[in-house]
């Protein structure tokens, strides 16, 4: 995962390089709750460019950080969400609560 | 073995959650020769991923056991089946419902079996508490047809640039 923080807008950029299941789900969720509660950003954006795959332990990862972040009163966004990841997030409802944009085709 | 199906595989190995990734990529690979669009394979992936991690987090309960895979070719479907010998579901209708889940505390979703209903064309449960369980998932790859439309388009494309041409 490649971090980068943004001192002057209190903002936390995640980028996820490399593929979620349940096997992976559990270091990136680690390293991720580590970064934010380091930085305690007001704003959190999970880049998904890097992402081949996923599939709903990616659900619990995004859910479980959101939730964390709203009790810290900062928000979540989704961005370059591949068409396949925005099926399962749309399914579990995640892009009603945190604004999502899609990776556009090469 | 002598299969009746056109192609067939079988795969067995340990239920260790790094042989997820082994597991959906064996299957994409095999399911290649149907020629799938990306987004086919992409489902496909996804669903044998659902369902291997369901048999190691909840029918091994992260218990050495063995994980299943039979992979059927037959037409322009494939068909998965997962199984394993672990503890077996209680209530299946329950265990399918979206949103439930019997390991909250892990950060599940529960959306494991409603991803693998709506990316593949069939699914089945089979569960015997303190047996196992076995899921089967169909998928149809769609073939692009080339109507005789399509044709006539592009002959008349071709006859348009030689006249351009002359």
């Amino acid at each position: 995962m490649n971090v980068n923080y943004e001192q002057k807008n209190k903002l936390l950029l995640l980028e996820i390089t490399e593929e979620i299941d349940h096997h992976t789900s559990e270091k990136i969720r680690r390293r991720a709750d580590n970064e934010i509660t380091r930085y305690m950003p007001r704003k959190v954006i999970f880049d998904f460019s890097n992402v081949t795959f996923m599939d709903s332990a990616g659900i619990g990862v995004v859910l479980g950080r959101y939730k964390m972040i709203k009790m810290l009163g900062g928000t979540l966004e989704l961005k370059n969400v591949s068409l396949n990841l925005k099926k399962i997030f749309e399914m579990s409802g995640i892009t009603k609560i945190c604004p999502t944009t899609i990776k556009q085709a090469i | 073995m002598k299969s009746i199906y056109e192609n067939e595989m079988k795969l067995e190995f340990i239920s260790k959650s790094n042989n997820e990734a082994f597991a959906r990529i064996s299957v994409a690979a095999f399911a290649a020769q149907l020629d799938p669009t990306v987004e086919e394979i992409s489902d496909i992936k996804t669903s044998v991923s659902e369902a291997v991690t369901n048999s190691i987090i909840h029918g091994y309960e992260d218990t050495e056991g063995i994980v299943k895979i039979i992979c059927k070719i037959i037409g322009n479907s494939i068909i998965i089946e997962i199984s394993d010998t672990g503890k077996g579901i209680e209530n299946i209708e329950e265990a399918k419902k979206p949103l439930y889940t019997s390991k909250p505390n892990l950060e599940r979703s529960g959306m494991g079996f409603t991803i693998m209903e709506s990316f593949m064309d069939e699914m089945k449960i089979e569960s015997i508490l303190g047996i196992g369980t076995k899921v089967t998932m169909k998928k149809l790859i769609k073939k692009e047809e080339i109507t005789d439309e399509d044709i006539s388009k592009v002959l008349s494309q071709i006859g348009q640039k030689e006249s351009n041409e002359n």
